[in-house]
């Protein structure tokens, strides 16, 4: 990615936020800045890139969108005081000095701000899931809607209508862009959270390299970052920013040369990013303090745990299987239980981890996940009953989705006939 | 901005009198409290689902039938009109509509032609 193309991924966000507060309207705000950032462009070429390249859009877009309010002969809702302040200023260019000093005065102190409300627009819970996850990468990160498309295998018309009728809803509905009361702040970094995850769980997933898909992995991240500095008080978005960085971390062993998966146990750890684990373990060291931990910090010291291992026969899965045990008191769900399976099993012996799996079964919980079979089988097959453990690979590989995974499972049973 | 606040109940639910006497205290508190807020547009409840008539109208030829529109175990009991700020202050209010603790009430934004 070029340069001019990257700042203006990076200030599309802050930009977009400033501007629908300024304009009260977030489809002018949105086609603004487009039109904004087209002209960058052109100017930045040969004026050269500015110092405050999210101002500089800010402004340009205000002008354009006063332009269009003019010749489509309305008036920004609400904001009439904005509205003759920018006809006062309208005669200047937007790299006029006049105008770009007077954006700084007016949005850098509240950029921030403006930034946060957007993100908790984007994922206003009267927004279903998709289009929260949608309107994020598309309006904070700065995704166009056919890389969100390629990256969530959707085709790219499908993405659009999906982005377009979220933002009706948004207009329709009237979803506020203006910060929540604080009693409900902490319910809306949440569902922020929960987004996020979504993102970065999707490219964590996703099968082998392809170099058509960006990165959400790394999108997820910054998204994690952000809001992390948007309310560095929240130690739940601090635990998970450092869930997604430990993760994350542990990516480049996660594959062989020849893409197959390798499991954690047989990872060659020397190319984990131990930098990136240091970021985790200090995030979530700061964030421990508070003494509240919640899903997304129980779930970061467990990662902790797995990445400060210095081998996999020293990873304590006796405070693993008991962190599990917290979680799950935190949250109740299958996938956790399976989790805690596994670590029990770790800790106490197969049979142990087995019965807790049984009782999944038994429950008819998990019964159309391939984690939940593969587990089961893996547990069998350490037991020593082959014949068992091959059906419960054969059911996985019915339901496993990704490549890698596939042959992994092909290979485990191929291995055990 | 305008909002119907749609309550939907259990029809088949029958409330002691005790019970209906508590719900209607809380629905007038309720109700006080948007008048006095200045958010109130307007708000009744209506009588059971099987007082209900529907009519349509299919190439010129009136049919009317007995019953709701849709039978479901959740029906149309009441609605109010309030005219608040966003989405978050409707939602809000909705939260505080008595009904909303058995049933649930659909936020509905009103479409506003006065609106550029």
């Amino acid at each position: 990615m070029d340069d001019i193309e990257r700042i203006l991924r990076e200030s599309v966000g802050p930009a977009l936020a400033t501007l629908t507060r300024v304009l009260r309207d977030f489809d002018l705000a949105e086609e603004s800045l487009q039109e904004a950032a087209v002209l960058a462009m052109q100017r930045w070429p040969t004026d050269g890139n500015p110092d405050q390249p999210a101002a500089w859009l800010v402004t340009a877009a205000r002008r354009k969108a006063l332009d269009r309010l003019r010749r489509e002969g309305r008036r920004p809702l609400k904001q009439q005081s904005a509205w003759r302040r920018d006809t006062a200023l309208g005669t200047g260019t937007p790299d006029d000095p006049a105008l770009v000093v007077e954006m700084h005065e007016e949005s850098d102190v509240l950029l921030d701000d403006d930034q946060l409300t957007l993100l908790l627009m984007c994922c206003h819970p009267s927004l279903n899931v998709e289009s929260q996850i949608a309107l994020t990468l598309r309006s904070v990160a700065g995704l166009s809607t056919v890389e969100i498309a390629r990256a969530f295998l959707v085709d790219d018309t499908t993405m659009g209508q999906r982005l377009t009728r979220a933002k009706r809803k948004i207009r329709a509905a009237g979803i506020p862009f203006t910060r929540p009361l604080s009693a409900d702040l902490a319910d809306r970094v949440e569902i922020v959270c929960h987004t996020i995850y979504l993102v970065f769980n999707e490219g964590y997933s996703s099968s082998g390299p392809s170099l058509m898909r960006v990165d959400l992995c790394a999108e997820a991240i910054r998204l994690g970052w952000l809001l992390h500095r948007l309310v560095p008080d929240d130690v739940e978005v601090a635990g998970l920013l450092a869930l997604m960085l430990f993760h994350d971390a542990r990516r480049p062993a996660r594959l062989s040369a020849d893409g197959e998966l390798v499991l954690m146990e047989d990872q060659d750890r020397s190319l984990w990013d131990h930098e990136r684990i240091g970021d985790a373990d200090a995030i979530l060291r700061v964030a421990m303090v508070n003494r509240s931990p919640g899903p997304y910090q129980i779930q970061a010291a467990i990662a902790a745990l797995h990445s400060t291992a210095a081998h996999a026969d020293e990873t304590e899965w006796p405070q693993i299987a008991s962190l599990y045990g917290v979680l799950r008191r935190v949250v109740s769900s299958p996938v956790v239980e399976l989790n805690r399976a596994v670590a029990v099993a770790m800790a106490d012996g197969a049979g142990a981890g087995l019965a807790l799996i049984e009782g999944l079964i038994e429950r008819g919980q998990l019964l159309d996940s391939h984690l939940l079979h593969a587990a089961h089988a893996d547990l069998l097959r350490r037991m020593g009953h082959y014949p068992a453990a091959i059906v419960a690979y054969q059911r996985a590989l019915e339901l496993v989705r990704t490549e890698p995974e596939r042959r992994f499972l092909e290979r485990r049973i191929i291995q055990l006939s | 901005m305008r909002y119907m606040l749609l309550i939907y109940g259990d029809a088949t639910y029958q409330p002691s009198e005790a019970e209906m006497g508590a719900t209607m205290g809380e629905y007038m508190a309720f109700t006080q409290g948007i008048i006095d807020s200045g958010e109130m547009v307007a708000g009744d409840p209506l009588h059971p689902v099987s007082t209900a008539t529907t009519v349509r109208v299919r190439e010129g030829v009136r049919a009317i039938t007995d019953g709701p529109f849709a039978e479901t175990t959740e029906v149309l009991g009441g609605y109010y009109i309030v005219d608040v700020a966003d989405l978050d202050r409707a939602l809000a209010v909705a939260a505080l509509i008595p009904g909303a603790r058995q049933g649930s009430v659909e936020v509905r934004a009103i479409v506003d032609y006065s609106a550029g």
